[in-house]
């Protein structure tokens, strides 16, 4: 097997779709260079090309144009050594719902060579570590949407595949369900593999990614750790609340004037908040102290990168929600993100 | 050993600590060291053959008419309503008394049945790539046409299942058989080898189509004129020449006259032959068809 210290290498990229009266350059000339062991995210919006691109390197789908090779083998010329060595999540679950959960493991197992006994006890191990010992004997149909993801990560687990590629595994699921995806992703990087995951929330990208590719229109548009791209676009900001809103002019004046930067008053009268400038981190530690001294009480301070929606923001020109770009809808857009951010937090 | 169990212990808490929602009480949480005993692989199993992978797929066919019997229900009743309506409504009309119609009809009525059933092969694929789960197989190291081949070898059992039960129907209604045994299982087998062969056009038309109700309407329209314009009902002496010409050359209606020459012992050589070569070009045009176009979906 050739050695590679990349898992997944892609060059140049293309597939287009071609129908009668239009071309769909869904995957528009994209490199990839995944390290082995690590979680790399292709974050992108809907439609951006993340589930054609993640096709092409599963070989179920043909490139036009370009390369890939996974573990050192060629996606087109040696398709079969990338099965083997490759486990892949759809985006819808990809089991069979009238079979039972150990009844689909069976099938896959022997389907991978696994023989008789051999390969049931496998497959009854891993419906015990999925949690899903007391359903396997149900027809898949009846599974709740967690329940069907987990079977669907376990079908993929059967080969104990060396890159897993996951097509956006957590969308439509509930916090819980979506917390236990991630913990499974963090074991099996653990134990070595290497996952290639797809995704539209930036969140799952920045806690479980240790690299990120942001694509958009079939094309990456940065690539890097999620603190580079954070990076891209600033320093972040402080944003505090003081207890008595009296005082709250005098306290924008002490963080403006410690930061070297315009603090700005909040919505809330009690808060406030100053972006930190470039070269002024460690300022930001005295910036408590500076308000005790005047005896300012401060009850919640905090330091925050931006969020990646910023960064998505700055790259793109539009938020991953809104696929289409259009300027106009960026404003009620970003508001919606950030509802969704805060229910996010509240049901963590 | 000792420093490795520190060095789970340190991952662990590492994780907790960034695990931003523990689990609620009695959530299924899969267990760290259960999920890596788990996926713990030694050595790598060999790659099954390409008949052991057909197999697995005619077993998850099978495991598929287990869990969901209903769909067993078109393949009995539809050639109980056909063979009592034919025999009782027309039969006399047609043939002089229904007992002599019978013996003319039923082996017809039998390659009606289980054409008809040809149809779920399409379906069931179409339905298989709508879900998703075509893409799991193609993902796998796998001889390439197993998925397909082991459906088809799956389907038979419908087949046989149709089969068995028109001809008891017919047995119960006064259908003689000549040929024996023998010769209604030979019919049976010949049906079974060409409606294989013909349930590569509805693979293809599974491939094609966008929605299994669409690979169902396409399909009947393919197999309504296929059933109907042959020598199945009716004796075609009395069709219009044009119609005629279609009949001798429709290759149902050479099966039809095979199957009732096997079930009457009055076999020719020649409807046999001609059913099987018929079943042999199907598969080696309709195939490599079907073949090519599972490699290259998008």
């Amino acid at each position: 097997m050739p050695q590679s210290e990349l898992a997944v290498e892609a060059r140049g990229l293309v597939k287009h779709f071609k129908s009668r009266r239009s071309v769909t350059r869904a995957v528009d000339g994209i490199d990839l260079d995944v390290p082995r062991g690590a979680v790399y995210s292709v974050l992108g919006p809907n439609g951006a090309g993340k589930t054609t691109a993640v096709r092409m390197l599963a070989t179920l789908l043909r490139p036009d144009a370009g390369t890939a090779r996974v573990l050192g083998h060629d996606v087109v010329q040696d398709a079969d050594a990338v099965r083997t060595c490759v486990g892949l999540t759809g985006q819808y679950a990809s089991v069979d719902e009238d079979l039972t959960g150990l009844e689909n493991l069976v099938m896959l197992a022997r389907l991978y060579g696994f023989k008789g006994a051999r390969a049931r006890r496998r497959c009854l191990d891993l419906l015990g570590a999925f949690g899903l010992e007391d359903a396997g004997g149900r027809q898949v149909k009846t599974y709740s949407g967690g329940m069907r993801r987990r079977i669907d990560l376990a079908a993929s687990l059967v080969m104990s595949p060396e890159v897993l590629f996951l097509d956006e595994p957590t969308t439509g699921l509930d916090p819980r369900s979506r917390n236990q995806v991630w913990d499974i992703v963090r074991v099996l990087v653990a134990d070595g593999a290497t996952v290639l995951l797809t995704t539209q929330y930036l969140e799952e990208a920045d806690q479980l990614a240790d690299r990120i590719a942001v694509i958009d229109h079939g094309k990456v548009i940065a690539e890097g750790t999620a603190a580079d791209l954070k990076r891209s676009v600033g320093r972040g900001a402080v944003e505090l609340r003081v207890a008595d809103t009296a005082r709250r002019a005098e306290a924008i004046g002490i963080v403006g004037r410690v930061l070297g930067a315009d603090a700005t008053a909040a919505a809330d009268p009690y808060g406030l908040s100053a972006r930190v400038p470039e070269g002024s981190e460690h300022s930001v530690a005295q910036l408590l102290p500076a308000l005790a001294d005047a005896g300012i009480t401060v009850p919640e301070f905090s330091l925050g990168q931006p969020s990646l929606d910023e960064v998505f923001l700055t790259l793109t020109g539009h938020t991953p929600d809104d696929a289409e770009g259009a300027g106009a809808s960026r404003g009620p857009t970003t508001a919606g993100d950030d509802r969704e951010t805060d229910d996010r937090a509240e049901v963590a | 050993m000792t420093a490795s169990d520190q060095t789970d212990q340190a991952d662990r808490t590492a994780r907790t600590a960034r695990a931003d929602a523990p689990a609620p009480e009695g959530t299924a949480t899969p267990d760290d060291h259960a999920l890596r005993d788990a996926i713990a692989l030694d050595r790598r199993p060999d790659r099954p053959s390409a008949v052991s992978s057909t197999l697995t797929f005619a077993w998850r066919a099978l495991l598929k008419i287990k869990h969901v019997p209903e769909q067993l229900f078109d393949v009995t009743v539809t050639p109980v309503i056909f063979t009592l309506m034919f025999t009782y409504l027309f039969g006399g009309a047609l043939a002089g008394s229904t007992e002599a119609y019978l013996q003319y009809l039923l082996p017809g009525i039998l390659v009606q049945t289980v054409l008809f059933t040809t149809v779920y092969t399409g379906y069931t694929m179409n339905t298989d790539i709508t879900k998703g789960v075509f893409d799991r197989f193609r993902s796998l190291p796998i001889w390439r046409p197993a998925p397909i081949v082991g459906a088809l070898l799956g389907d038979t059992v419908r087949y046989t299942i149709a089969s068995v039960v028109t001809i008891a129907l017919g047995l119960l209604l006064g259908f003689r058989p000549d040929g024996g045994v023998v010769g209604v299982v030979l019919a049976v087998l010949l049906l079974l080898v060409f409606a294989f062969a013909l349930s590569w056009i509805f693979t293809i038309l599974g491939l094609v189509l966008r929605s299994p109700n669409a690979v169902m309407g396409v399909s009947m329209m393919v197999l309504m004129p296929l059933t109907f314009a042959s020598n199945i009902f009716v004796d075609p002496t009395t069709m219009p020449d044009v119609l005629q010409g279609f009949v001798d050359v429709n290759p149902v209606s050479h099966l039809t006259t095979a199957a009732r020459g096997l079930m009457s012992g009055t076999a020719g050589v020649d409807d046999v032959t001609w059913a099987l070569v018929a079943a042999v070009v199907l598969t080696a045009v309709l195939a490599p068809i079907t073949m090519r176009l599972y490699r290259n979906r998008s």
